[in-house]
């Protein structure tokens, strides 16, 4: 169902970003870069008390005429940002939870690897391959 | 084609390559056969037996005569050193080592490879090393007892499936590589293809010591110093010398499944094991495992990968099966084999749930392949427990009879979410033919481990037969809980199946979806292979209509149960005046604290929004819910949590790990009854999830709920008995288990069903809050 899949380091730079309509790659790439902003702003806002119960799911981060971003914070402030087309209306809240749910999952064997180290770029095929089976869903 | 300059060893060793091809004996030309045989025995890729073959001109004379023979050879020791065939390379490279070819398994062979490529100066310790062409000396030597033992080998490789012509490989390496081998019990071979070097290596390490014929002297002058030199190194050594004989060897059995263990590889693989974890029940760290590996000197990537194949449980630490599966990979991997993209099913670890000291057998739907076989010997050698996070897959049936009597601790065990957490996870990998992956709720109550394994058992037993395990249920059932019981039978009678529990029916999708939104989610295998006991029926059409009609026909359900139950939510049974009935409905969804703002004003828009069919049955269950909290609150409460008591502990556990959705929607009904008025906004979620759910309990108008409350106290009822039963019959095991596992089977089909009602839920939400807006701005957050 989405367009594009971003999972952002707690630095703010990203660690996978992959889109399907790969032509249109840099506005994507914008957008979630501009979406990192309400990211932060909803993440403060969620207040410092609060941050153990903070939700992990953020919900609809903003909508354009096009898509809306949806927004995913880790504890360990790592951010799943999930863009996906406007037109897609059945698309509903808990299916985008259960998608980045999915991500987190995913996020979480990738970490587990000794391999990996903590803010490289995933390079994981089966971590690919779940943000495939997310994405594909459009085509 | 140009001159061909051949040392004297050359010389003699291509001419007896020719005579070994020479099955027409006509001194001039090598039959294609037994030439192509003998170039695939040279383990090159086919292109380049190919282009070896046009550049020495068989090609272009349509056979093999011996000058073309000649240059062929040269040309694949060319290609064996890797350098790249061209034909002035024939000449201009110097000291290139003589052709290798797989060898035959016999004595006669290594000796061969003894006498032909001794080589006095090459101690260096490092894979694929080519021996130098031997000296004049050895040379000399071998081509004495060489042509005795030509005629035995011809004669032995008339009948050997590869063509074994001359040595194998290296001595001069091999020896000591070997001869490392040896010591590491049955030297490492590590594919099918690399079976061979194994009883190559023992005859060899016996042909070192005791072979004094020839050449050996040279070499027991040498094995040792390099025999201790590398005896010192561990894996990378091991490794590299297992893969060069394993290069060799690859072509020999490619028929066989790559990925099978052999037993000398495993064992093997298990004595490297050790070396890093001396108690094979325990797992390596990954940090541990990440050193070792990284010795393997792949490439980081493919190591990654090889550890996302092989880490089954995803806990970061690798099990002796695990490690196994880990190492065979890398072996293949440094052998030329593409890493798969799922593990093969041979190398899948039999998953043990070690914290419990049992083994927990999982139907293997992946064809049983030997390497399994091979696996199940490991119970004998691990049995209790292995990785304490590895909840067992892939065993095959005749493991459930072995561990029957392991249940037993089942329910002894405390089961902790982290041996759960990892069933999910590793359930939907571990049965890719399943489509359907039941989200079984794993809990921590062994209840649900006996309904798993009573899945299991009963999925294995009697596939054919689902209805016997419901049947036995029911007795059990009435034993313990009159009212669950009635509900149960009534529930899961297949015949009734329909009729029955019509929450109960799973809805594989969205089980499916459930399983993989929960990772605490276990047990989903079982749930694959046995197939429910009542087929699915077609449930998004009960949701709302069709299911007041089933719900209907339960208004028999006692017990907690009050007034008319019959509406399924989402539309809740009707109940009395509306006050906050939209409400707990509303708040159904998943994010229950989010909307906990919303859920004390959206109530009270219900009454005036009448667009909704299911107002009324929503009134009717916020008044049920209201009055209950407010009146009945404490009688009821202290009803079900009697009911619940025996395992109020693992309800609560269940509660608050099964099913998140039914959590949710239970943490937004206490909110919005708990506070009408003044609601605090996000009370502790899990204490409030319990309370919840045992008010979902409460409210009889919610079908599921009680049945559910019915299913999970006879669950929770028949958890005490199972202990008892455990000295005693292992059928009764069985059937309790059975039991435990249709309970499960039946609270995943409430859960789809809850979930369904959930997003439905989610609409009239959605709606309400833009109506709440529009009406109330002020207090929208």
């Amino acid at each position: 169902m989405a367009v594009c899949v971003a999972v952002i380091a707690k630095e703010n730079y990203p660690l996978y970003i992959r889109s399907i309509p790969t032509e249109n790659e840099l506005k994507f790439h914008y957008t979630v870069h501009t979406s990192l902003d309400v990211v932060d702003e909803k993440i403060s806002a969620m207040g410092k008390a609060l941050v153990d119960q903070r939700e992990l799911y953020l919900g609809l981060l903003y909508p354009t005429e096009d898509y809306k971003v949806y927004g995913y914070v880790t504890n360990s402030k790592v951010k799943f940002v999930m863009v996906v087309d406007s037109s897609n209306t059945a698309l509903r809240d808990n299916e985008i939870r259960s998608m980045f749910r999915k991500l987190h999952n995913s996020y979480t064997d990738v970490m587990c690897n000794p391999f990996y180290n903590p803010g490289d770029c995933i390079h994981s095929r089966a971590f690919d391959n779940m943000v495939t089976s997310m994405m594909m869903q459009v085509c | 084609m140009e001159g061909l300059t051949l040392s004297e060893a050359e010389q003699r060793y291509y001419c007896d390559l020719f005579s070994y091809c020479d099955t027409e004996s006509t001194k001039k030309v090598a039959p294609n056969g037994r030439v192509l045989e003998l170039f695939r025995a040279a383990q090159l890729p086919s292109e380049v037996v190919l282009q070896i073959m046009e550049l020495c001109g068989a090609t272009r004379l349509g056979y093999f005569g011996r000058s073309q023979f000649y240059i062929a050879l040269k040309l694949v020791a060319v290609a064996q050193s890797g350098l790249p065939l061209r034909v002035e390379s024939l000449n201009t490279v110097k000291d290139l080592p003589l052709p290798r070819f797989v060898g035959p398994k016999n004595e006669q062979e290594l000796r061969h490879t003894a006498l032909y490529s001794s080589d006095a100066d090459n101690s260096t310790p490092y894979s694929g090393v080519i021996p130098p062409p031997p000296g004049r000396v050895q040379v000399k030597k071998g081509s004495v007892s060489h042509d005795a033992v030509q005629q035995r080998t011809s004669t032995d490789q008339q009948e050997s499936t590869s063509p074994v012509v001359s040595p194998q490989q290296s001595p001069p390496t091999s020896p000591h590589t070997w001869r490392k081998h040896n010591r590491h019990p049955s030297g490492g071979n590590n594919d099918r293809p690399l079976a061979g070097p194994g009883p190559f290596w023992a005859p060899f390490s016996e042909a070192q010591p005791g072979s004094s014929a020839t050449g050996d002297p040279i070499w027991s002058g040498h094995s040792p110093p390099p025999h201790q030199e590398n005896w010192d190194q561990t894996t990378v050594r091991t490794v590299a010398s297992a893969t060069t004989a394993n290069e060799i060897r690859r072509q020999s059995s490619s028929y066989d499944d790559p990925w099978k263990i052999t037993d000398e590889q495993r064992q093997y693989y298990v004595n490297q094991f050790k070396t890093i974890q001396p108690d094979l029940n325990g797992f390596i760290p990954g940090s541990a495992a990440k050193e070792f590996f990284t010795k393997s000197k792949l490439p980081i990537l493919e190591l990654s990968h090889i550890w996302e194949l092989s880490d089954f449980d995803k806990d970061g630490a690798l099990t002796l099966d695990e490690f196994c599966a880990a190492f065979h990979l890398v072996v293949a991997r440094k052998n030329g084999y593409d890493l798969p993209e799922k593990l093969p099913e041979s190398l899948m670890p039999k998953l043990i749930d070690l914290e419990d000291t049992t083994v927990v057998p999982v139907i293997s739907e992946v064809g049983d392949q030997s390497g399994e076989i091979g696996y199940s010997s490991s119970p004998a050698e691990a049995p209790p427990s292995k990785s304490p996070s590895m909840p067992s897959l892939n065993q095959t049936w005749p493991e459930l009879n072995q561990s029957s009597e392991q249940w037993e601790t089942f329910s002894e065990r405390s089961s902790s979410s982290q041996t759960l957490t990892q069933f999910d996870s590793n359930i939907a990998p571990a049965d890719p033919d399943t489509a359907i992956v039941h989200p079984v709720p794993i809990r921590m109550t062994p209840s649900k481990i006996h309904m798993q394994e009573m899945e299991l058992k009963r999925t294995g037993n009697d596939l054919a037969n689902p209805t016997s395990p419901l049947l036995v249920k029911p007795p059990d059932l009435s034993e313990e809980n009159n009212v669950s019981s009635s509900k149960f039978v009534a529930g899961n009678t297949v015949a009734d199946g329909y009729s029955s529990s019509d929450s109960y029916t799973s809805d594989p999708e969205q089980i499916g979806s459930t399983v993989t939104r929960q990772r605490s989610h276990s047990g989903t295998s079982p749930e694959n292979t046995a197939p429910p006991p009542p087929p699915p029926r077609p449930h998004p059409s009960h949701s709302r209509s069709s299911s007041l009609d089933m719900n209907r026909s339960f208004t028999v359900t006692p017990g907690q149960q009050q007034a008319g139950v019959v509406a399924y939510p989402p539309a809740v049974p009707p109940r009395p005046p509306p006050s906050q009935g939209v409400g707990p409905h509303v708040h159904r969804p998943v994010d229950a604290e989010s909307l906990i703002a919303h859920t004390s004003t959206s109530p009270q828009q219900i009454p005036e929004q009448p667009n909704f069919a299911d107002f009324s049955q929503f009134e009717a269950f916020a008044a049920s819910s209201v009055n209950e909290e407010e009146e009945n609150e404490i009688e009821t409460h202290s009803e079900v949590l009697q009911v619940e008591k025996p395992s109020d502990s693992a309800g609560s556990l269940r509660v608050s790990k099964t099913d998140g959705r039914v959590e949710d929607k239970a943490a937004a009904s206490v909110p919005v009854n708990a506070g009408k008025g003044t609601t605090p906004l996000a009370p502790p979620p899990k204490p409030i999830r319990r309370r919840l759910k045992s008010e979902d309990e409460l409210r009889p108008e919610v079908e599921e709920h009680t049945q559910k409350t019915g299913v999970i106290a006879a669950v929770l009822a028949s958890q005490p008995s199972i202990p008892r039963s455990v000295g005693k019959d292992k059928k009764a095991i069985q059937a309790s288990i059975r039991r435990n596992k249709e309970t499960n089977t039946v609270l995943a089909r409430l859960n789809s069903e809850l979930q369904q009602q959930l997003k439905d839920v989610l609409e009239e939400r959605i709606s309400l809050e833009v109506q709440l807006e529009q009406l109330r701005p002020f207090s929208h957050l």
